[in-house]
């Protein structure tokens, strides 16, 4: 019999090895996540999934489930930090939903959504931030990057090429991608890769291939991300399988 | 500016890029040290030199490309033959560094943070630089100058402008002081170097372990975690290779202790770390020195040398068999997060230096993912005397939670500042009284991330049970505005900030933001609204202490010192950030024009 801990008043069983996220999602418990994606290591850096465990704030994401823990994580306290972390991060990008193709398919807008995120918060930033449209096929358009690294870890760990990278420190901190010239097209990049589908929002986008599901059957249009997330999570931990959210992206 | 493609790299260059890869073994984990080298020689690392190292170490260039662009002394593009850094501590803004910049600026024609057209020279700020007892300080290419006046800003101009080599500079520009002004049983010990070993190697590993246990040492990095506690777990850990850190990364501003101790105590820091590593079975230590004391690196590897040459190094130390143990010291490159024990251990590794998520802690993965003791440098040096002088003598000394003594670094309004060394349980009012202070408003213990303590609460202690500190005391006297104050500090934070984690790399420029809003007089009571939203986010969702307490310097002065935010508040309610006539900045600066029908009058 498996260990449990308690997740706002839920008991959650939970193999050893798996963080507070991995078995909350297993057991059908949303606990909203923007840089998490169930088939890379959990890498901690949003903090949309920070918990409370006993009585102490940390990411879900990367904390070590143990028996016995008691984890709150729908409660106001939390979902009011969480909704100021969106807002920061829409501040810090430049986000403009209506013309942006990756619209109704998008974690960062969904959960805005369903966290209801009603207004800006913050002053913008408004950063400074070229577009790379050399590759023929592929446009990259950093305006919308929230740094989750997960085209970096898809690139490096399933695609084995290496891509992208972080570079500068602080709020300077931006994605680069491996070549001399600095632009996409003198990469070794491939339409197939892995690294194509797991941007969470409109960065790494397919060219000619925009809006090409109309307003009402994109991903979040049907469901909340709290709903969907948990339809792809119980799926991969049991068969290692391809991640829904990604295919629907492609 | 030079373009990029105008620096090519010769043959000879090719070549000594080739030897500095072999002589870090091809070791890609040695990246930092490798780009470390390659400024030096070359005053940046340009994009031909990032291609060559990337192909001899076999790693993608984007990875050197991500590695030195998050170290401040690092550059990827040309940055002028002499890299003038003003330390931009609030000490150094106390004794005068903004006018001196503005006048070296002037000087050389030169606007801050860029590079002169005939790429001669770029002058720009950094993080406090570890000299705030002489200040105000700058580093050029990387060594430090102190004591800087508008006498001396001229003569470097001058030197600049005749492109003298730096070691042709006078001497007495990169003098520094150790100004110890108070010792006590660590800065007045009297023992020969390998003295504590002699009798450790005898007593043994468990023994050394139990005296430091017993003797109640903490930290002295300001965390304050037992020291026998963490040798004994890192001893116990599982690993292939177990490892001894010592944290020389000292950025925290307004602290320089660490400085001096290598300076003068260099034998005993190496002394404690090389019985750390019988402790906990290291054969492999590291020194991980801040980039800003680089001229201390020769000074440490004579030493370093001394002691292998007296077999206090090296394999079978003191003729103990199986006890091999030897140190490598790696410099930082200007980036204050590595002084975080993980973010330290991953700068070691030549990557990024984030903190990792914990746990595990390094005790069981920490260098390589094995098992690694961290301590500060000052730490070291008390272990040493604890073991030297006996677990009961030692915790005789200071209070009965924090034994032994500190160091304080005291720096900002007083006659003499400098190194004071106290037992723990010392009151911040003694320790005003003996470095001259008077009228004081209040003093900043343990750096920005610290506290602000007022006039009212001089009568409390530095100790675990009061006010813990790595030992910076800056004081500030009823001249100063607290408010700038914090504005110098949230600035600090800000810079740097790694960026990992959303809280810290959006929150800490947002609130930059908000303090220069209030700075500029744009402030409302909104804003302060704002400084609460902010701290509830940093504090609670930060993936480190950085982001836990960027907030703590401006909460501390809102309470101790309202006023001063009060009173450049806007009696609005709310102001919107965005300053018309601040955006016509560029506009002025491109025509050259400053008069009024170049300004929009503001409208209330």
């Amino acid at each position: 019999m498996s260990d449990t801990f308690q997740l706002d008043g839920a008991v959650v069983p939970f193999e050893p090895g798996q963080t507070v996220m991995q078995a909350a999602l297993a057991a059908g418990h949303y606990i909203p996540h923007l840089c998490y994606h169930p088939e890379f290591k959990p890498h901690g850096s949003c903090k949309l999934c920070t918990v409370k465990v006993n009585g102490r704030t940390i990411a879900s994401c990367t904390m070590p489930a143990e028996a016995g823990l008691n984890v709150e994580s729908n409660i106001e306290e939390l979902n009011a930090l969480r909704r100021a972390l969106v807002q920061m991060l829409f501040a810090e990008g430049n986000h403009f939903c209506p013309s942006c193709e990756k619209s109704g398919n998008c974690v960062l807008q969904a959960l805005g959504y369903d966290l209801e995120v009603h207004a800006t918060g913050f002053r913008h930033l408004y950063p400074d931030r070229p577009l790379d449209a050399s590759h023929p096929d592929i446009l990259l358009d950093f305006n919308r990057c929230v740094l989750c690294e997960l085209c970096v870890r898809a690139s490096s760990e399933v695609d084995g090429k290496n891509v992208f990278a972080l570079a500068g420190r602080g709020i300077t901190k931006h994605l680069i991608v491996n070549s001399e010239s600095g632009l996409l097209k003198d990469t070794n990049i491939a339409l197939t890769d892995k690294a194509m589908e797991v941007c969470p929002v409109g960065v790494i986008l397919k060219k000619r291939v925009g809006f090409s599901q109309p307003i009402g059957e994109r991903r979040y249009d049907q469901r909340p991300i709290s709903a969907q997330a948990l339809d792809d999570a119980p799926r991969l931990s049991g068969s290692g399988g391809s991640c829904p959210a990604c295919e629907d992206a492609s | 500016m030079l373009p990029d493609n105008e620096t090519r790299i010769n043959d000879s260059a090719e070549l000594w890029l080739d030897q500095a890869v072999t002589r870090y073994e091809s070791d890609s984990s040695r990246l930092l040290q490798i780009l470390h080298e390659v400024q030096e020689r070359f005053g940046h690392i340009s994009q031909q030199a990032t291609g060559i190292l990337a192909e001899k170490l076999d790693i993608p260039r984007a990875r050197i490309e991500s590695v030195a662009s998050f170290y401040s002394f690092l550059h990827l593009k040309p940055h002028g033959e002499y890299r003038v850094l003003f330390s931009d501590n609030i000490t150094d803004r106390m004794l005068g560094s903004e006018a001196l910049m503005e006048q070296m600026c002037q000087l050389l024609w030169l606007q801050p943070g860029k590079v002169s057209e005939d790429g001669l020279v770029s002058i720009n700020t950094t993080s406090c630089t570890g000299m705030c007892d002489q200040g105000p300080a700058m580093l050029v290419n990387g060594r430090a100058i102190t004591r800087l006046s508008h006498q001396r800003v001229q003569e470097i101009a001058q030197l600049i402008r005749n492109r003298t080599p730096l070691a042709d500079w006078p001497a007495d520009f990169f003098r520094v002081e150790d100004n110890i002004r108070r010792s006590g049983l660590l800065l007045g010990n009297t023992l020969a170097y390998g003295e504590v070993l002699h009798a450790a190697v005898t007593a043994g590993a468990q023994q050394i372990v139990e005296v430091v246990k017993a003797s109640g040492l903490r930290g002295r990095g300001g965390a304050g975690f037992p020291t026998g506690q963490k040798w004994e777990a890192c001893r116990n850990a599982p690993g292939k290779e177990h490892y001894v850190v010592c944290n020389a990364d000292e950025g925290e501003p307004g602290t320089f202790k660490d400085r001096v101790l290598l300076t003068r105590q260099a034998d005993l820091v190496f002394e404690g770390m090389t019985l750390c590593a019988l402790a906990v079975g290291a054969s492999k230590g590291f020194l991980y020195l801040r980039g800003e004391y680089r001229y201390l690196l020769e000074p440490l590897h004579a030493v370093l040398q001394r002691r292998r040459d007296s077999n206090l190094l090296g394999i079978s130390i003191l003729g103990k068999p199986g006890f091999d143990f030897d140190i490598e010291i790696h410099l930082g490159a200007g980036a204050y997060i590595c002084g975080e024990e993980s973010a330290l251990i991953e700068s070691l590794e030549g990557k990024r230096g984030v903190p990792r998520s914990r746990p595990p802690f390094p005790v069981t993965h920490g260098y390589m993912q094995q098992p690694t003791a961290v301590d500060n440098v000052e730490t070291f040096c008390q272990a040493a005397l604890a073991v030297q002088m006996g677990a009961e003598k030692y915790r005789a000394i200071g209070t009965e939670k924090s034994s032994g003594s500190k160091l304080v670094s005291v720096s900002g309004d007083c006659a003499y500042p400098g190194i004071y060394e106290y037992p723990f349980g010392v009151t911040v009012r003694e320790i005003l009284q003996d470095c001259g202070a008077v009228n004081t408003r209040a003093v900043q213990i343990s750096g920005p991330s610290g506290v602000c303590v007022p006039e009212n609460e001089f009568n409390r202690k530095l100790g675990f049970e009061d006010l813990p500190t790595a030992g910076a005391f800056m004081v500030f006297d009823d001249s100063r505005d607290m408010f700038e104050v914090a504005r110098n500090y949230v600035h600090f934070f800000a810079h740097e900030s790694c960026g990992f984690c959303t809280p810290c790399r959006v929150g800490t420029s947002m609130l930059k933001q908000t303090m220069d809003k209030i700075a500029n007089g744009h402030g409302t009571k909104h804003d302060l609204r704002e400084i609460d939203k902010l701290d509830r986010v940093l504090q609670n969702t930060s993936h480190c202490g950085l982001g836990r307490t960027a907030c703590n310097p401006v909460l501390h002065t809102l309470k101790h010192f309202r006023p001063a935010y009060e009173n450049r508040l806007k009696s609005l309610d709310f102001k919107p950030a965005f300053d018309l006539d601040g955006s016509l900045a560029r506009a002025r600066q491109m025509t050259g024009r400053d008069d009024a029908g170049a300004h929009l009058k503001e409208t209330e």
